[in-house]
């Protein structure tokens, strides 16, 4: 999100936004996951922001219609919701705060840095989010959503999921 | 050809063949070989079609002739697709499906790379996303590939057979459409011969590794025509928007 002097009225609307949490990771709001870019005014119309994560996450349309809802709400009607695919969304921007919500709910969060993923060299393991022991598995890339893999603890023998780096 | 036309061309190639493999992949939905594998081959379709739908949106907006992404996929004929022959190539058995993958997912891998130095920001951007995208594709075909290379002996010799059928389709990637010289030329695109050398070195990597021959390639494999498999997932993929158009659920 862009840093810049906001009018009260736009910290209202950033607030609206900020309670919206993620439909599958319900620890995390919209804001923190960093899918809202920016917010502005075109005259009357309320223009917001967003970039996908997943170029075919089905939450996407979740997203539109919690934002529609939630601005309706607050009785902004003129209201246009615009993708913006440049920068790529990535969890670089995901805080420290946010990294901590996801582990106290059982996922792993993202490690490395996205500038980090080389395309042919292997990750290596996992901290587990219960125990934190390292000695863990990967059992598939590809879980319940497009952003979370599959592993297993070897030491306190639970599955868990991991937020990919991306 | 001016460079508008020229870029909207690549973009449809890129879409098409995201979205064909797309459809490819769809129809592995509940035939995967394990409860795991079904979820993982979903949301590699989940994601070529992600990415078709961004490009052929795209590719709708430079043509700027009213064509949406749902236009572009649902009401043209075969003729016109310039998707990779490869990505039409049927789902014979799950090496087929492994092997085909792999050998597009490293592709992919180096073109969005190149292609997220774009001069074209908006290209640039998609590209950076499709990578990362990409990039956890490749890992997962490529430690199947080794999986069913180091298996059993029906594995390999399915594997490897895969691998060879597949082979002549792979021409086709490294080949420079004369139409894209000037995007080329200006940074828009990469130069689809520079990528050969990179993707040749990885995937002999990854073959040797597995116990795997690299296939021969053929001087014919250049001039391969579409195959009729395009026809029929077309004729599957289409059936609903072409017989109730403009149908709403």
């Amino acid at each position: 999100m862009m840093t810049k002097e906001l009018t009260a009225v736009e910290e209202l609307v950033w607030e609206r936004l900020s309670m919206i949490p993620d439909p599958e990771i319900p620890v995390i709001t919209i804001v923190e996951l960093g899918v809202v870019r920016d917010v502005q005014w075109d005259g009357e119309t309320l223009k917001i922001f967003i970039t996908p994560t997943y170029t075919g996450c089905p939450a996407m349309q979740l997203f539109v219609a919690e934002i529609q809802a939630a601005m309706h709400d607050q009785g902004f009607d003129k209201l246009e919701v615009i993708h913006v695919y440049s920068p790529s969304w990535t969890t670089d921007w995901l805080s420290v705060e946010a990294k901590e919500k996801l582990r106290k709910y059982g996922i792993a969060p993202p490690v490395l840095k996205t500038s980090e993923m080389n395309p042919f060299e292997e990750v290596g393991n996992i901290p587990c989010p219960r125990c934190g022991s390292e000695n863990t598995n990967l059992k598939s890339q590809f879980g319940a959503t497009a952003c979370k893999s599959l592993h297993t603890c070897n030491d306190c023998h639970e599955p868990f999921e991991y937020f990919k780096h991306f | 050809m001016n460079n508008q036309a020229a870029l909207f061309q690549y973009l449809l190639q890129l879409g098409d063949t995201n979205l064909i493999i797309g459809h490819r992949l769809s129809e592995m939905c509940s035939r995967g070989p394990m409860l795991e594998e079904d979820i993982a081959l979903t949301n590699f379709a989940l994601d070529h079609i992600g990415q078709a739908e961004v490009l052929l949106h795209f590719a709708g907006n430079v043509e700027n002739n009213g064509r949406s992404e749902d236009d572009l996929s649902y009401r043209r004929d075969a003729e016109d697709f310039m998707n990779l022959k490869l990505v039409e190539q049927p789902n014979t058995d799950f090496a087929f499906v492994i092997g085909r993958q792999f050998l597009l997912d490293v592709y992919q891998c180096l073109l969005y790379q190149k292609l997220s130095k774009s001069t074209n920001d908006e290209l640039a951007g998609m590209a950076a996303r499709f990578l990362k995208e990409s990039i956890y594709h490749q890992r997962h075909s490529a430690a199947w590939i080794e999986r069913l290379g180091q298996g059993t002996n029906e594995s390999l010799g399915r594997m490897q057979h895969a691998l060879n059928q597949l082979w002549p389709y792979t021409a086709e990637m490294f080949v420079d459409n004369p139409a894209w010289a000037n995007l080329i030329e200006s940074g828009v695109v990469p130069s689809a011969t520079e990528l050969k050398k990179e993707w040749y070195e990885r995937v002999s990597k990854v073959l040797t590794l597995s116990g795997l021959n690299m296939p021969k390639a053929s001087a014919e494999d250049d001039s391969l025509n579409q195959s009729i498999y395009l026809e029929q997932l077309l004729a599957e993929m289409q059936y609903l928007p072409r017989t109730y158009p403009d149908a709403k659920w």
